[in-house]
Parts: C-alpha cells; sequence; structure tokens
C-alpha cells in the first residue's frame, strides 16, 4: 500500500543496498536498548561459566578469559527496532575457541545465553560456531563501555542484535531450544534478519 | 482474496481519524485500525510507509491512548528534523489518510496487572507516552493503585498531556504527579526545575504509601540512564526496574 504523501525517505547508498535487510534502515550512530537498568559489572567481579543444563563445565574469571585467542570481527549489525549498522569492529573470543579451551564438544544443539542481569537469549549451536559468533571484550579497540554490554557481550552478528546479549555470564548448552528474555515477549524464536523474524508471528 | 487468506499479514491498513498539537514538537495522531485489537498499557505498535517505488520506513511507537477506549489509537508523534518517518506525520499526514500498522507489540514494558502496584513511572520528554496509557488506564478503571509518574520536560511548553495529567493529579485519588522542568522555573509548588536525581526520587517514593512493586522508566538513552541510576542509588530493586530507551 503506497502511503500518500511519503516520497522522500533515508534511502540507503545504492552499493550498501544488499546489505540491508528488509525493512531496515541505515544509522550511524549506536544506539542503545535493554529492558532494565544498566549493570555496572567490574572485571573483578566478572566471570563466565560454560554449562550443560544445570551442570557446570567450566568457568573463567577476567584473567583466564583474556588470556584465551583473541579473534577479530567486524560485521554489520541489525537491531529489531529497525537500525542497520555497518562494520562494526569487534574483538573478543570465538566460541569455537572457548570450546576448545573447555575441551568440550557441543552435548547438544541449543544454548541459553545468560547475563549479570538476569536476562537470557537462546541461540542454536549452528550459529555460534565455525567462526559465527564470538564473546566480545573490545570494540574500536577499547573496552566495551556497560551501556553496550561491558565487560563482555554475546556478538552473533547475522542474528537480529537480541540475540547478541550484553553483559554476558555465562552460555548453558540445552536440550530443547528454549525460549529467552525476549522470545517469551513476542519476539521470533530464532531472529533472522534477511527473513525479517522480528516477531513471534513471522514466518 | 478470502478473509482468511488476508488475516494472515500482521500488517494492516490504520486511518487517521483525528490530529492534535500536544507542543510545538509533539502531535498526537489517533488512528482507526481495520482490524481492532487489544492491547495493554505501556505496549507499542509498528507503524509502516511505503513510497510509490516500493521503499519502506518503519518504525515504533508506543501507545498513549488507555486500553479499552473506544477503539481509536493515539499516537503521539515528536518530530525529530533528521528522521525520516516523523516528518511526514508532521508536515503531509492528514486525517483520512491510511498508513499501515502492526500490534500491539512488546511485552516486558507493560502494566504486568491492572491491580498490581504501586507504580513509579518516569518518564523523559516523549518517553511519558507509555505512561500516559497507564496513567489512563488507572483512571479509566477508577483504580485505586498508588501511582507516581515523575515526568522531566525542558520547559513548561513541552510538558505533553500537560493539562490533563494536572487534571488527574488535582483529583488526589492516589495518583500523584511530579513534574521536573530541566531548563525552566517550577511553575508548581511541589514541582522542581533540574534534571532527575536521587533525592528526587526519594521524594517521588514518600507520595506512595508503600515502596513501589514496579518501576517504569522511559525516554532517551541517557535520561533513562540517569534515571535508572538515580532509582537504584535511591534504593529501588534492579528487578523491578523496566527501562524503555530511544534514540542514540
Amino acid at each position: 500500500m503506497v502511503t500518500r504523501g511519503f516520497v522522500s525517505g533515508r534511502r540507503p547508498p545504492t552499493d550498501g543496498d544488499a546489505r540491508i535487510p528488509p525493512g531496515q534502515y541505515l544509522e550511524q550512530g549506536f544506539p542503545v536498548l535493554s529492558a532494565g537498568p544498566t549493570p555496572r559489572v567490574r572485571t573483578e567481579d566478572w566471570s563466565f561459566t560454560l554449562k550443560h543444563g544445570p551442570r557446570p563445565i567450566k568457568k573463567w574469571n577476567w584473567a583466564e578469559f583474556n588470556a584465551l585467542p583473541l579473534t577479530k570481527m567486524t560485521r554489520d549489525i541489525h537491531c529489531v527496532t529497525a537500525w542497520t549498522k555497518f562494520d562494526t569492529p569487534w574483538q573478543g573470543v570465538l566460541i569455537d575457541d572457548i570450546l576448545a579451551d573447555a575441551g568440550l564438544e557441543p552435548p547438544t544443539g541449543f544454548t541459553l545465553a545468560h547475563a549479570f542481569d538476569g536476562y537470557t537469549t537462546n541461540v542454536p549451536v549452528k550459529d555460534l560456531t565455525a567462526g559465527k559468533a564470538m564473546v566480545a571484550l573490545l570494540y574500536e579497540g577499547k573496552p566495551i563501555t556497560p551501556d553496550h554490554g561491558g565487560p563482555a557481550r554475546l556478538l552473533v552478528p547475522h542474528l537480529y542484535f537480541w540475540k547478541s546479549a550484553k553483559w554476558l555470564n555465562g552460555l548453558q548448552f540445552t536440550t530443547r531450544d528454549e525460549p529467552g528474555f525476549w522470545e517469551l515477549r513476542g519476539y521470533h524464536i530464532y531472529g533472522d534478519p534477511w527473513r525479517e523474524q522480528r516477531y513471534t508471528d513471522d514466518p | 482474496m478470502s478473509e482468511a487468506l488476508a488475516a494472515q499479514s500482521p500488517w494492516q491498513t490504520a486511518a487517521i481519524v483525528r490530529i492534535e498539537k500536544r507542543t510545538p514538537r509533539v502531535t498526537s495522531f489517533f488512528f482507526r485500525p481495520s482490524r481492532p485489537f487489544a492491547y495493554r498499557a505501556g505496549q507499542h505498535v509498528d507503524v509502516r510507509l511505503t513510497a510509490p517505488d516500493g521503499y519502506q520506513a518503519r518504525r515504533s511507537y508506543s501507545i498513549a491512548s488507555a486500553p479499552r477506549t473506544d477503539g481509536a489509537i493515539e499516537l503521539a508523534i515528536e518530530k525529530l528534523d533528521d528522521g525520516e518517518v516523523s516528518p511526514f506525520f508532521h508536515e503531509v499526514a492528514a486525517v483520512g489518510d491510511e498508513v499501515e500498522l502492526r500490534g500491539p507489540l512488546g511485552g516486558h514494558f507493560v502494566w504486568p496487572d491492572d491491580d498490581g502496584g504501586p507504580l513509579l513511572l518516569v518518564g523523559g520528554g516523549s518517553g511519558v507516552v507509555p505512561l500516559m496509557s497507564m496513567v489512563r488506564h488507572r483512571a479509566a478503571r477508577k483504580s485505586t493503585v498508588p501511582v507516581v509518574l515523575v515526568f522531566s520536560a525542558r520547559v513548561w511548553d513541552e510538558v505533553i498531556f500537560r493539562d490533563e495529567l494536572i487534571g488527574l493529579d488535582d483529583r488526589e485519588d492516589g495518583f500523584g504527579l511530579v513534574l521536573t522542568l530541566t531548563r525552566e522555573a517550577a511553575r508548581r509548588p511541589a514541582d522542581y526545575s533540574r534534571r532527575v536525581d536521587v533525592a528526587m526520587m526519594v521524594q517521588a517514593m514518600a507520595r506512595l504509601p508503600e515502596p513501589p512493586d514496579t518501576a517504569f522508566v522511559c525516554g532517551s538513552n541517557a535520561f533513562v540512564s540517569a534515571a535508572a541510576q538515580a532509582l537504584t542509588d535511591a534504593g529501588v530493586a534492579a528487578e523491578i526496574i523496566r527501562t524503555e530507551r530511544y534514540g542514540v
């Protein structure tokens, strides 16, 4: 349905077209969204726990985690609130390298990411491994600010950005695909921006 | 096309039935959806505009009207100078125009229980919109749940829904309004003229008979960060603070 009088719009640059998923617009800034207050997590209080169901497999403190191999990842990111930001530069530890350090083969096909504020989000294992995702520690070469999820956040850039949990403190393998915080509150269980899977009833 | 097939699209057309200027920068647009729907206080809708060449722009807007009213949905839209969708509404849209609308959306920034409370509402600028839906819902239901709204605006003339809010405040039925102006002197005796801070939150909560069950904070990211910090510093548990942010 054409909207009367809507002509101008903020069209993406021609060469950027192919990089902007349907319904998204290009954002130059970096908006902040969260469901609650920003937790201030000190690195001395920080830890990351890998779990299989209720059972902890391995736990790292900040120094131990930072000793893992650091990988650079520069990616376009897509927020469900319709902004897309190109070429965001992150550095962190690939999920592959976390699993390798724990000596763990993925025991199930699903995970639930956990955060210090109680936030959770579900991500299938196939979307985390083979270099697809990391626990990011740096943005633009600097520690990630609390507003953007620091000290550490999940980065799963090919899914809507609510999947990239801020203030991450753990990853739990689950037997079934268990919906997390936003997935229980009307958002899509998977969240592929290219298929525009924003809300629960999107195909 | 059958009804069943048509119903598969989550988008529907909605006609603008009324337009009301609220402040120099905020105008309310009242929509009548082709398929009316129920919603909860605090929820939002997505609005989609389509250009003749097929280009589409979508934005989320909070609902200002109370649930269970006559069916017209009020969106109070602030004009953003560098915006894409809000300038269309402010400069082009007229009564009778149709846009596409999807909703209701959002399952977190909602008043979870009609009788749950007390509530502490903290809004900055157009961040008051979803809180207004809660305040109106309470009034429409003649609810006695204690609610305090702390509303920060730059100046008196930018206090969205000002007369309506002051009217509700004057009823003294358990709803309290605290206005704070950041660039002008306070106009009412108990109001403030500064940015939200811990002392203001403590004093606002003192107007409730018991500590809040839930605190809702909405506004720009800078406002929400400051207000949520003030609330936690005032002793409010992070678990009961729900936030909604916009802008960069």
